[in-house]
This record gives C-alpha cells, structure tokens and sequence, in this order.
C-alpha cells in the first residue's frame, strides 16, 4: 500500500476515565472504501469522532494527507475536507433541504454550489424532489441521503459515514450502500464506513476491520473477512440478512 | 379538552367538581389572600381579614370551574370537528402576506405622528407617540436585537438588559463628560459637542455594548441550554449591581441626570433663535422633539431588521441557523462555532447598546430601576411569543406587550368598579403570564412559527441537464 491518506496510530480516547480506544491502528489509502464493523459499544463511533477531533485524542497520533491533525479543532479538521456524516444523521430540521445542502458547501465557500447540486441529486434523485422541503419532513432514508448529500457538498477528499444504514428498511438500505459504491466507483471518492450491519459494509468494502471493546481484533479485504468463521458467527449468524 | 369520546359530566357532576375547585381556590386564599398585615396609627403590625374578597375569589373560582365544565360538555355533545384546530393555528405567513404587511406597517409607522396630530390635536398626541409609539419602538428594537442572539442563534440569553443598561450609561457618561466636552470645544469648536455629541456617542455607545457581549461571550460560550441562560441571567445582575454601587461614576440609587439630547442634527429643539423651529420658521413646541425621537427611534429599529435581515442570507446568518438547529453537525461542517456564537452575541448585544443610547438621550434621566430582570423577562417573552426567529412576530409581540402595558394604564374607570385603590396596572405580570399561556397552548413556537428559507432556486438555472450528465466530481 502507497503512502495512506488517514493514518491512525495507537490513538486512545477516552470518556472522563473510561477508555474508550485502547491503542487503534488504522489505514485508509486514496480511492478505498474502508469498514469498521463492531458490536454496540466497542468504540467504533469514537473512533471516527476522534478523527474529527471530538473527543480529541488523548494518546497516539492521527495524520492526513501528511499532515499532523490529532491536535486541531474540529472545524479545522473538517475544513482539511474530511467530510462527516455523523451519527444519527443530524440534519437541520428546519432549514429546507437546499439550505442543508449550501450549509455542507460553506467549506468550499459554495464556489462550485450549483455543480455539486447535480452532482448529489443525481446520486440521491429522491432530494432533487424535495429541494425546497424541510428536512425535518423528510422521511428516515431521506434524511440519511440528505446528510450524506451534505458531507459532499464540501468536496470533501475523505467521507466519513456512521452507521447509514440505521434505523432503515432494506430497500432504502440498498439504495443507500448502491450509492455509496457509486460515488467510489465513479469519483475515486475515499470513503471510511463505520457500520453494524456487517454483511452489506464488508461486501462494499475494498477493507475492513473488526473493533471489539475499543481494539482492532480483525482486518483484511472485505471478502476475506466476510469468509472468516468467527465473523460469521458473531457478526452474520445471528440475524438473517 | 372535550375530545370526541367525552363523557357528559351533567349539571350536577360539574357543579359537584366546581364545589372541589372552590375548596381547592378556599384553601389558596385562606394564607394568601384572607389576612392581610397593615401597620396601625401606632405602627403596630396588626392583621387586616378580608372576607369579602375571599368569597369573592372562591365564588370565581366555582362559576369559572362550573360553566367551563358546562361549555366542555355542550361541545362534547356535538359531532366531533374534523379540524379542531383554533383559529390563531392558521397564521403562517406567507412571503407575499409578510410583505405587504410589512409595506403597510411602514407606511403607517412613517405616518403615524401626523395622524395622531391630525386625530387627537398636540395636546393629546404627545401621549400616542410617545408612551405608545416611542416605547414600543424601543422593545421593537430591543426584540429584533435579541432575536439575533435567542431566535437566530438559539442561545438562550437572560441578561440581555445588560447590554442595554451598558449603552445607556455609556451614552450618558460620554455626553455628559465635561472632559470630553472640553477636548472636543479645543479640537473643533465650542459649538461641536452639544450639537453632534448623540450622533457620536451613539455609535460609541452600541460599540461599547457588542464589545461587552464578546467579553461575556468568551467564557461562558462554552456552556449550553440551561447552564448559559443562568450565567447570562448572572451577568445582568452583575451589571447591575456595579450601577448601583460604583457610586462616584454612576451615581448608585440616584441614577445620571441632565443627559443631553439629541439635536436635530446640529439644531437643538429649544425656543431660541438657532433652534430647529426657528430656523424652519415653525412655532416652537416641545413637540418637535417628540416627532423627532419617533422617526430616530423607528430608523434605528429598522436599521437593526435590515441588518438582521441580510446577515441571515450570508454565510454567518446562515451559520447561526444552523447553530441553532445542531451544534455537532455545524462543527463537523467546519464550522467555527465559538466565533459564530460570539459574533451573534455582540451583534445582539450591540443593537441593545443602541436602544439603551437612545433610552438615555429619550429619558434625559437614568437609574439602574430601569435596567432590572423584569426588563430582560420582557424583552425574552416579546421574542418567544413572537415566535423565535420571526422578524414580524417579535413586533406584533411587541405591540401587544408593551401596547397592552401602556393600554391598561388608560383603564383608570375601572376605579369606579373596584375601588379607588384599584391600578390596572400592577396586573400586567398577571396578564403577561395569562398571554404566555394562551400563546403556548395555542402557538407552541409563537405567534409567527413558519420560518423562511432564505435559499431559492433560480429555477431556470437550476439543475440544467448537461450538468446533470457531466458527473464529475
């Protein structure tokens, strides 16, 4: 592998005094799509959050494109254009759809606004529909594909997703993974994963990594993984897919 | 109340509960309202029983209770309404209905003295525009200032007075300093100072105020929610407390008097032979100046919705929207939340400077009286009720309010009937309340709720097909 684009370096993080990560290596290279799959509460969501620099680091070492950002705020990180759409979608519920959107392009200062406009709604043609409505109308999918949308308007040269298929039909859910393998395929996107629903985000991953209790157990290709006996059985088994 | 499924309660079960109300209201009054302490000839403190007023209360409080049953029962017999939704519901404004009602409002706004000199004559006229159109114009302004802070920004903000006293005082303090008053007569010109000092110290004034909200702003904008409104409620306070007891600048209890005011841009209005009513060959009246401070105090309040009106289309109005609606998500879309909410809090607390700058100058007297709690709750309440974030809601709410302040002092019959102890006015909280109650039964988000997006589409450009097909990224 050439030189990563996100390299994560024995980072632990904490909560008050929990610790939250116990020393989390990993690696993302441009043009991957990388999934992070765990059960609830083994720090995945931490993980991409410290990334984003809140909570911050408290040990370990967290570079981008080269550059040392364990120590910056969270707006400057996002502003290097690693793009987040955080966990539980946060949409802004009363702004109408456009306007979510324009906020995610404040970062590129809106400069290529009405291309990047065509460029989301025609990955997601549902919110093309629903430009003017709030977000806060929207339906559960819908709401999932704005905050995507809007981690995109940024440009950004890592998108981030937590967990985007949760809470989702299966439909919607497919919908959703076909965008995101789109978005790798047609753009070169770099895209880190972090998902429960372990059959679909190892299939879509180039490379996965099993977090349990805040340490990497596992990593490999996605289907290396989905092969492995004890994945399946903690992570597939269990329910039906 | 009286949904579809309601059980007819009949004459005699609601006469029964309204017997529960009364007791209930009998056992409130008894140590509330029963014995009153007075002090007699001597001093003493003796104990005045009201009986009378006590029944009165409980038979309210039963023939309340009874007909509400009664009406509650008579609509439950009815077929059950589709919409039974009440009538306020409806009031979401549409673009082109804010518009004309704005464009009707300013053509009023901007006729308004001269028809209530043409309706009630310069003696009677003096009361409309002043204590009704001057003093609401100040909340107006005071709202749309705070709105910046609670409506846009969602900070909830309980001291924003304090702002409002520091542009005050600032304003007297500079206007009326001898000092400054001889450094400028040496500089320019004796005549400089009494003519142009408001249109200096103005500016100076909300200055000083936006750079007080940044210095406030710095430590506690980290807290959120409950934990900010407390320390800003602190804040107030602490202002105010300094008014009181830094004696030797701001006079403690007695307040600054003798506060210049204004002139109408170099011309003072006064009966000598430079006055403004000399020079435009007009009979001198105090008048004049009334009219004047209406026009300054409507230009300031509209000056201050402009502003708010085109900082929300910008980036750091949108960011303020957005603050309000999610703070994770604004950092993770690399925005500085910490300048965002500093810039919202000085530009809120700066137009509060300006208000106070223009209170003082309107006054000519301030004390730290009218900078208290009540003035915060007041202008915070014209806000929600106003419905957070809606220009023309917090003006409507500021009519009602302090329109409605001012309209009770005008129920002086009302003595005939209760007595000639009987000030409609010391009722106000109570009715402020009962509005408060109303409005958030009825208008959960307030008067105006329907929030306006400031993005539209240019449809013809918009999403054109060759972009579409393009897809680069």
């Amino acid at each position: 592998m050439s030189v990563p684009l996100l390299s994560v370096s024995g980072v632990k993080s904490f909560y008050g005094s929990i610790m939250a990560l116990k020393g989390v290596d990993i690696e993302i290279a441009e043009g991957e799509i990388v999934s992070l799959i765990g059960a609830n509460g083994a720090g995945k969501s931490t993980l991409m959050m410290t990334i984003s620099g809140n909570p911050r680091a408290r040990e370990g070492r967290i570079t981008f494109a080269g550059q040392d950002i364990t120590r910056l705020e969270t707006h400057e990180i996002a502003r290097l254009r690693i793009a987040q759409s955080p966990e539980g979608r946060r949409i802004f519920p009363r702004m109408t759809v456009l306007e979510n959107l324009q906020m995610g392009a404040e970062i590129d200062r809106a400069r290529h606004f009405e291309e990047d406009l065509a460029r989301v709604t025609k990955l997601f043609p549902r919110l093309r529909e629903r430009l003017t409505q709030r977000g806060g109308t929207l339906s559960g999918g819908e709401q999932q594909m704005l905050a995507i949308a809007r981690a995109l308007m940024s440009r950004p040269r890592l998108l981030m997703l937590d967990e985007p298929s949760l809470g989702l039909a299966p439909i919607i859910v497919r919908q959703i993974f076909d965008a995101i393998r789109e978005l790798n395929r047609r753009e070169g996107m770099t895209i880190f994963l972090v998902e429960q629903n372990a059959y679909h985000a190892l299939r879509l991953a180039h490379r996965g990594y099993v977090m349990v209790n805040g340490v990497i157990t596992m990593q490999g290709t996605g289907h290396e993984l989905l092969e492995r006996p004890e994945i399946r059985a903690a992570y597939l088994e269990g329910g039906r897919h | 109340m009286a949904g579809g499924q309601h059980q007819p309660i009949g004459v005699l079960g609601a006469a029964l509960d309204a017997c529960k109300t009364a007791l209930l209201a009998f056992g409130l009054c008894v140590p509330i309202v029963l014995l009153r302490t007075d002090q007699d000839i001597s001093n003493q403190l003796i104990l005045v029983p009201r009986p009378g007023l006590t029944l009165a209360l409980v038979a309210i409080a039963f023939a309340s209770r009874f007909i509400w049953l009664l009406a509650a029962d008579w609509h439950g017999r009815r077929p059950a309404r589709v919409a039974r939704v009440p009538v306020l519901a409806g009031m979401t404004l549409s673009p082109e209905a804010a518009r004309r009602f704005a464009v009707g409002g300013l053509i009023f706004l901007f006729a308004y003295p001269m028809l209530s000199l043409a309706l009630v004559g310069p003696a009677g006229s003096i009361k409309w525009i002043d204590n009704f159109g001057i003093q609401i114009l100040i909340y107006v302004m005071l709202g749309w200032g705070l709105n910046i802070v609670v409506g846009l920004a969602g900070l909830l903000d309980l001291g924003y007075v304090a702002f409002y006293a520091v542009g005050a005082y600032a304003y007297a303090l500079l206007a009326s300093n001898d000092v400054v008053k001889d450094f400028m007569a040496e500089l320019i010109g004796p005549w400089f100072w009494p003519a142009w000092g408001f249109w200096i110290c103005l500016p100076v004034a909300g200055i000083l105020a936006a750079f007080w909200g940044i210095i406030l702003g710095f430590p506690v904008l980290r807290l959120r929610g409950d934990y900010l409104a407390i320390v800003t409620l602190a804040f107030g306070e602490i202002i105010r407390l300094i008014l009181i007891n830094w004696v030797d600048v701001t006079g403690g209890y007695a307040g600054i008097s003798g506060i210049p005011r204004p002139s109408f841009f170099g011309l003072p209005f006064n009966a000598t032979e430079d006055g403004f009513a000399a020079t435009f060959g007009l009979e001198f009246t105090p008048l004049h100046r009334t009219i004047f401070l209406f026009y300054l105090i409507l230009v300031l309040a509209l000056i201050t919705n402009v502003v708010t009106i085109r900082l929300r289309r910008l980036p750091v109005g949108r960011a303020w929207e957005a603050l309000r609606e999610d703070e994770i998500a604004c950092r993770s879309l690399g925005i500085n939340t910490t300048n965002t909410k500093l810039t919202a809090f000085a530009i809120g607390a700066g137009f509060g400077g300006f208000a106070g700058a223009f209170f003082a100058a309107r006054q000519n007297f301030i004390s730290p009286e009218s900078f208290t709690f009540l003035e915060s709750a007041v202008i915070l309440a014209i806000v929600v009720l106003g419905g957070m974030g809606s220009q023309i809601g917090v003006a409507i709410a500021a009519i009602a309010m302090i329109g409605g302040t001012e309209l009770l002092r005008e129920l002086e019959w009302l003595k005939h009937i209760f007595g000639a102890d009987f000030d409609p006015t010391q009722y106000r909280m109570l009715l402020f309340g009962l509005a408060m109650v109303i409005i958030m039964i009825w208008r959960p988000r307030g008067l105006i709720a329907n929030r306006q997006p400031t993005l539209f589409l240019a449809t013809r450009r918009a999403i054109s097909g060759d972009l579409v097909k393009e897809g680069h990224g």
